[in-house]
C-alpha cells in the first residue's frame, strides 16, 4: 500500500548533520565574444550552499538561471570566479592534479544525458571497472568484477551478470542512468551533483529514479545537489528546495514551506505556471491558461536589469527593487528569501490567490552588438572563450 | 474549466496504420488507429517514446516521412460544405489545397525550422503567397505583421532573423503561423517540450485564446500527461503504436480503464497534495519490432491475466464516452476503475 | 558503429575494388608468371597490335610490350606512391590534428597558421616546379625522381587536409559528455586520449587513410600526366603518359590508354564510395538503404488502387 513520507514541516536539525559540501558567494562569469568585441556574462553570482550528509537539496529554476553552472563550478568543471568552495571545511577552489583525484573521489557530477555520458565503445565492464580502479576501490579482474556486480545490484540493475557486458547502445535511457549513478558511486562519494538526471528519460521510468536517489540518502547517507527545472519532482525528493532566477538564488527553504508558503514572487510565478492536474481537474479554481498575458522571459545575464533581476517582470516592484538588489531575509528558521516585499511588510501580497503577472514585452536592447537572448543560448554558441583552464586540458567550451 | 463550443465532426480516422520499412522487415508503428475530432475540440495525445504519437501525426496529414508508410485506414476530413474527403489515397498536389488551409501543423522543434538566413516576415510571406498567390508582397507583409501581433509579437520582428529572438518567441510566431489561413485544425507536435515551464504557460494561453476567437480543433501530442490534464478536452493514451485509452480528460483521470493510463497519471509526483511514495513503470518500452503476442503492455502490468499474454486486446467502448482496449474491462472480469485503490478522491489522495 | 561501415553496400563495392587492385599489386609478379608476358618484354611479332591477337590479351604498345601485363605491373607502381603519400599524409595530419585539437591554447593557433599556409599553396604548380629541381639536379638525362619523391611530394601536400579533420573530429571528442565524465571521474588525461577517445578516432582514420591512398593513386597519374616523371618505374599514371606521348590517341590505339584510365577512374569512384559509406555511417540521416523498399511498396500500393478503380468501373458498367 501507499506510505506517507517521514518529512516534517521544519527543516532538519542542520547542527545534527554535517556540512559536506560547502559554495561561499561563489560566483562565475564567462567572456564571450560578440559581433563587436567581448561582454562578460555573469552567469552566477552569490551563491550560498550548504549540502548536508543524508539530505537532498534541490535547485529549480528555468534555463539559464544558472543552476546547471552551479553544479559544475561544485564538480570543479571549470573554476570560480570568485568565492570558496569548501569540502569538509576545507576551500578547494584552485586544485590540480593529487588534490583534484581526491575530490573527484568524493563529488561526483552526474550529467543529464545518459547517452552522451557514457563511452558508446567501451562495455559496462570497463566503465565501471575504471571508476573502481582510478580510486583503487578494487584489484584485479577478479576483486572488480565482484565489485560491478555489487554496484549493479545496487542500482537495481539485476541480474548483474546480464548487464556487466552490455555496451551503451544496448540498455534503454532509465538503465543507462542508472549505470551512470552506478559510475558516480563505484568512487564512494560523499556527495553527488545531479544535473537534471531525469529530464531526459521517459516519463514513466522518472519515479524509480528519483526512488533510487532517495534510497541513496536514506540508507547510505548521500548528499545530493538535485539540479531540475520541474518543481514537483524536487518536491517529491528533496528536503530542501533552493529558487534560481538569472543566476543569483531568490529564495531557500524545507521543500513542503517553499511550495506552501512562497516567498519570492517569481517561486510563486514557478509554481502557478506548473501543472497540476489537482487543480486543473477539480474546477473551482482559475484554469492555468487563462488571460494571463505575456509572462516575460528571463534577463540577459550580459546586461541583468539594476536592482533585483526580476523587478522587471514582477506585479508588485517597487522604486527600490529597481536600484538596490535585495538583501536576504530570513522569513522563519530556515527559511529565507531576497525580495523587498518583506522589509516593506507587503509579504502577504505573496498570499493572495491569484495574482496577475502578465507584463507588456520588453522591448530587447541589443548592446555592444551583441543581443540579449538567453545566456544558456550564448554560452552554447560555438564562441570562443578565453583565459579559464581547468586542470590539465586546455581550454574548454562549457 | 472553461468549456469549448465542440460541433460536428472534423476528422475520422479510422483503422489508421503506419508502418516503417526497413531493410531488415517492417515495424508497425502505428497500429490501426481509430479516434473521431470534432469541430473546435481540443484533444490530447499522450504518450512515451516509442509510443507512436508523433508517427500518428505527421501521418495524419500526410506528412509521414520516408520510411514511414501509411499501410491501411482511413483518414476522413468532413468539409464545412458537407463533403468528405479521405486524405490517405490523396496525392501532394490534391492535398494543397488542404494543407496549411484547413489543416496546419506545428512540428516538434519548430523554432528551428525557421531558415536561419531570411528575416522572419519574408519567411511568412512565402508561406502567405503559396496559399494565396494574388496576395501582394506589402498586403502579406501587413498581414505577417497581423499574425505576430497576434501571438503578442511586435510587428517589428518582422525584420528579425530567427537567432536574434529566443526559442519562446520563435515558437509563438511559428504558431501563428500556423494560423495563417485561418485552419480548421492545427495539429501541434510537443510544441512546449523545449521551453520553460512559465513560458509554456505563455504560449498554451494565448494558442487558448486564439482557440476561443478563432474556433479551431486541436490535437495536441505530448509525453507531459499533466499538461494534457489541465488542457484537453478529450485524451488519447498511446502505447507500443496503439490507442489504449480515449475519452474525456476528468473520466480518464478519475476513472482510468486501462493500467497504462492509471500507471501514467501515478507517474507524476504532485505539486500541492500530500506526497506519498510513488512507483513508475518497471521494465521498459517494448521492440516494436519484436512485439509480444498479445497485449504489448502486459509485461509491466500489474494486472496481467494469462488471456492477456496470448490474446491481443481490441479498443472497445467500455462506458458512456470511454473507449478502453483491455481485457480487465471484459464484462465478466472486474474493471479497471473498480477498486479503492484506482479511483482518485478529489483531494487527489490515492483513497 | 564501424561493423556497420563494413556492412554499408556502398563502401563494399569501394573497398572490393580497392581490394582487387591492392590483390593484384601484391600478387603481381605471380600472375605475370602465370600470364607469360613482362611488362618489358618486347614482342617483336605483335607491335602495337589490337587486343586478342597473339596471347596479348589487351593488345601491345607501339614498342611491343604487353599492355595487361603493364597494367598488371603498374598497380604496383600507383599503389606503392599512394600507400606511401597517404602513410606521409596521415602520419602528420593525425599527429598535429589530434594534439591541436586536445591541446588547444597557443600551440593549437600556431598548428592551424602552419596548416592553413600549406592549404593555401598551390600544390599541383609547387609540385611541378620542385620536380623541374629535382629532376634537373640529377644532371641531364637522369631519370627524374623516384617514386618515393613523388610519394613524398603528394604527401606533403595532403597532410593539411587530414589534420583539419582529425582536429575537428577530437574537439568533437572533447566537448562530448562522456570525455568531461570519464576526465571527472579523475582518469589520466594521457589514458583518457588513448584509450577513450582514440578508439571513435580509429575507425575514422582509417577510413581517411583508404581515401588517401587512393587519392594518392590519381595524384600520380596527374602529375605523371603533366611531365614529372618517375623514371624507370611503371604505374598507370606512366602508362597514359607515354601512350599520349606516343600518339596512341592519334593512331587510335585505344587499348593502350585505355585500360589504364579505366584501372584510375574505377580507383576513383571506389574512393567515392567509401567517403559515401563513412558519411552514411556517421550521419544516420543520409542512409537510403531503406528508400527502395520504400520505393517499391509505394509502386506496389498504386498498382493497388488502379486494380481496385479498374474492377470498380468494369463492376459499374
Amino acid at each position: 500500500m501507499t506510505t506517507t513520507s517521514t518529512r516534517t514541516e521544519q527543516p532538519r536539525q542542520d547542527a545534527e548533520r554535517e556540512v559536506v559540501l560547502e559554495a561561499r558567494d561563489v560566483t562565475k562569469h564567462f567572456t564571450v565574444r560578440g559581433k563587436k568585441g567581448s561582454a562578460v556574462v555573469r552567469a552566477v553570482e552569490g551563491i550560498d550552499l550548504e549540502l548536508h550528509r543524508g539530505e537532498i537539496v534541490a535547485m529549480v529554476g528555468e534555463s539559464g538561471s544558472g543552476k546547471t553552472t552551479v553544479a559544475r563550478l561544485l564538480s570543479l568543471y571549470y573554476p570560480t570566479t570568485g568565492g570558496e568552495i569548501l569540502l569538509e571545511g576545507k576551500p578547494v577552489s584552485h586544485v590540480t592534479g593529487r588534490k583534484a583525484l581526491t575530490y573527484y573521489g568524493q563529488v561526483q557530477l552526474l550529467f543529464q544525458d545518459p547517452f552522451a555520458s557514457l563511452n558508446a565503445l567501451k562495455p559496462i565492464r570497463h566503465i565501471l571497472g575504471r571508476a573502481l580502479k582510478i580510486h583503487g576501490k578494487a584489484r584485479g579482474a577478479k576483486q572488480v568484477e565482484q565489485r560491478i556486480h555489487e554496484l549493479l545490484t545496487r542500482v537495481n540493475l539485476t541480474p548483474p551478470e546480464q548487464y556487466i557486458d552490455k555496451y551503451p547502445h544496448e540498455l534503454s535511457g532509465g538503465q543507462r542512468q542508472r549505470i551512470v549513478i552506478a559510475r558516480a558511486l563505484a568512487v564512494e562519494p560523499r556527495v553527488m551533483l545531479g544535473d537534471e538526471p531525469i529530464s531526459m528519460l521517459d516519463v514513466s521510468i522518472r519515479l524509480d529514479v528519483l526512488n533510487l536517489l532517495k534510497k541513496l540518502r536514506d540508507e547510505e547517507g548521500l548528499a545530493l545537489l538535485y539540479i531540475t527545472h520541474d518543481i514537483a519532482s524536487a518536491r517529491y525528493i528533496a528536503d530542501r528546495i533552493n529558487v534560481m532566477y538569472a543566476g543569483q538564488m531568490v529564495e531557500g527553504g524545507s521543500s513542503e514551506e517553499v511550495i506552501h508558503d512562497p516567498q519570492h514572487p517569481y517561486t510563486r510565478l514557478l509554481l502557478d505556471s506548473s501543472p497540476d492536474p489537482g487543480r486543473g481537474l477539480e474546477g473551482d479554481q482559475q484554469s492555468l491558461f487563462d488571460e494571463v498575458g505575456d509572462l516575460g522571459e528571463p534577463p540577459s545575464l550580459i546586461t541583468p536589469p539594476k536592482g533585483c533581476r526580476f523587478n522587471p517582470r514582477c506585479p508588485f516592484a517597487m522604486d527600490i527593487c529597481n536600484e538596490k538588489e535585495p538583501e536576504k531575509v530570513e522569513v522563519s528558521p530556515g527559511h529565507w528569501a531576497k525580495c523587498w516585499l518583506h522589509q516593506e511588510g507587503r509579504a502577504d501580497l505573496l498570499k493572495q490567490r491569484n495574482i496577475q503577472f502578465g507584463v507588456p514585452i520588453e522591448t530587447a536592447a541589443a548592446e555592444a552588438g551583441i543581443d540579449t537572448v538567453n545566456a544558456e543560448d550564448i554560452l552554447d554558441r560555438t564562441v570562443a572563450l578565453e583565459g579559464e583552464t581547468t586542470a590539465d586540458l586546455g581550454p574548454f567550451q562549457p | 474549466m472553461t468549456r469549448r463550443d465542440v460541433g460536428d465532426v472534423l476528422l475520422e480516422v479510422q483503422d489508421l496504420s503506419v508502418d516503417y520499412l526497413t531493410l531488415n522487415g517492417a515495424v508497425s508503428a502505428v497500429s490501426h488507429a481509430s479516434f473521431t475530432l470534432r469541430r473546435g475540440e481540443i484533444l490530447g495525445l499522450a504518450g512515451e517514446s516509442g509510443s507512436g504519437k508523433s508517427t500518428l501525426t505527421t501521418a495524419l496529414l500526410r506528412l509521414q516521412r520516408s520510411p514511414a508508410v501509411t499501410v491501411g485506414g482511413k483518414v476522413l476530413y468532413h468539409g464545412d460544405d458537407g463533403t468528405v474527403t479521405d486524405l490517405v489515397p490523396r496525392t501532394d498536389k490534391e492535398l494543397l489545397h488542404l494543407r496549411w488551409n484547413k489543416l496546419a501543423i506545428v512540428m516538434q522543434s519548430a523554432m528551428d525550422a525557421l531558415n536561419p538566413v531570411k528575416r522572419l516576415g519574408a519567411q511568412f510571406v512565402d508561406v502567405l503567397r503559396q496559399h494565396d498567390p494574388r496576395m501582394s508582397e506589402k498586403a502579406a507583409l501587413e498581414r505577417a505583421g497581423d499574425l505576430l501581433a497576434l501571438s503578442g509579437i511586435p510587428r517589428d520582428r518582422v525584420d528579425s532573423f530567427p537567432h536574434e529572438m529566443s526559442g519562446g518567441m520563435r515558437q509563438r510566431s511559428l504558431i501563428s503561423l500556423a494560423l495563417a489561413c485561418d485552419p480548421d485544425l492545427v495539429v501541434m507536435d510537443e510544441p512546449t517540450t523545449a521551453v520553460d515551464v512559465v513560458m509554456q504557460r505563455t504560449i498554451m494561453s494565448q494558442v487558448l485564446r486564439l482557440q476561443r476567437e478563432l474556433g479551431f480543433a486541436i490535437v495536441f501530442v505530448t509525453h507531459d500527461l499533466s499538461l494534457l490534464l489541465e488542457l484537453s478536452d478529450r485524451l488519447a493514451i498511446m502505447y507500443a503504436g496503439k490507442v489504449v485509452e480515449i475519452g474525456p480528460s476528468t473520466e480518464l483521470y478519475h476513472h482510468p480503464k486501462h493500467p497504462y493510463t492509471k500507471a501514467l497519471r501515478d507517474s507524476f509526483p504532485p505539486l500541492y497534495a500530500p506526497l506519498v511514495e510513488m512507483r513508475g513503470i518497471p521494465g521498459t518500452a517494448p521492440d516494436l519490432m519484436n512485439l509480444p503476442d498479445g497485449c504489448a503492455f502486459a509485461p509491466r502490468c500489474a494486472r496481467a491475466m494469462d488471456l492477456c499474454l496470448t490474446k491481443r486486446p481490441e479498443l472497445v467502448q467500455v462506458s458512456e464516452k470511454v473507449d478502453a482496449a483491455c481485457h480487465l474491462n471484459d464484462p465478466q472480469k472486474e474493471p479497471v476503475g473498480a477498486g479503492p485503490s484506482d479511483a482518485r478522491s478529489e483531494n487527489g489522495h490515492a483513497a | 558503429m564501424f561493423t556497420g561501415f563494413l556492412h554499408n553496400r556502398r563502401v563494399q563495392i569501394g573497398l572490393a575494388a580497392f581490394g582487387l587492385c591492392a590483390g593484384i599489386a601484391i600478387f603481381g609478379d605471380l600472375i605475370l608468371k602465370v600470364y607469360g608476358f613482362g611488362p618489358l618484354d618486347v614482342d617483336y611479332d605483335y607491335v602495337a597490335s589490337a587486343p586478342l591477337r597473339g596471347g596479348h590479351l589487351l593488345g601491345t604498345t607501339i614498342s611491343g610490350q604487353d599492355v595487361l601485363s603493364q597494367l598488371i605491373a603498374g598497380a604496383r607502381g600507383s599503389l606503392a606512391v599512394g600507400t606511401l603519400s597517404a602513410l606521409l599524409a596521415c602520419t602528420i595530419g593525425a599527429l598535429l590534428g589530434v594534439s591541436a585539437g586536445f591541446i588547444g591554447g597557443a600551440y593549437d593557433t600556431v598548428v592551424n597558421a602552419i596548416t592553413n599556409v600549406f592549404m593555401t599553396m598551390p600544390s599541383f604548380a609547387l609540385t611541378l616546379i620542385a620536380a623541374g629541381y629535382i629532376s634537373a639536379a640529377g644532371g641531364p638525362g637522369s631519370a627524374g625522381m623516384g617514386w618515393v619523391m613523388m610519394a613524398f611530394l603528394i604527401g606533403i601536400f595532403e597532410w593539411p587536409g587530414m589534420a583539419r579533420y582529425m582536429r575537428a573530429q577530437t574537439l568533437t571528442l572533447r566537448g562530448r559528455d562522456f570525455s568531461m565524465a570519464t576526465k571527472l571521474l579523475g582518469e589520466k588525461t594521457w589514458r583518457l586520449v588513448l584509450f577513450e577517445i582514440m578508439p571513435h578516432l580509429l575507425g575514422i582514420i582509417s577510413a581517411r587513410f583508404l581515401a588517401a591512398i587512393m587519392a594518392g593513386i590519381l595524384a600520380e597519374a596527374g602529375l605523371n600526366f603533366l611531365g614529372v616523371s618517375t623514371g624507370g618505374v611503371i604505374s598507370w599514371g606512366t602508362m597514359i603518359t607515354n601512350a599520349q606521348n606516343q600518339g596512341a590517341l592519334t593512331l587510335g590505339f585505344w587499348w593502350w590508354f585505355l585500360p589504364p584510365g579505366l584501372a584510375i577512374a574505377v580507383i576513383g569512384t571506389a574512393t567515392a564510395m567509401v567517403n559515401f559509406g563513412l558519411d552514411e555511417v556517421t550521419n544516420p540521416k543520409l542512409r537510403t538503404g531503406n528508400e527502395k523498399v520504400v520505393r517499391a511498396f509505394l509502386r506496389r500500393q498504386r498498382a493497388e488502387a488502379r486494380a481496385e478503380q479498374r474492377t470498380a468501373v468494369t463492376a459499374s458498367n
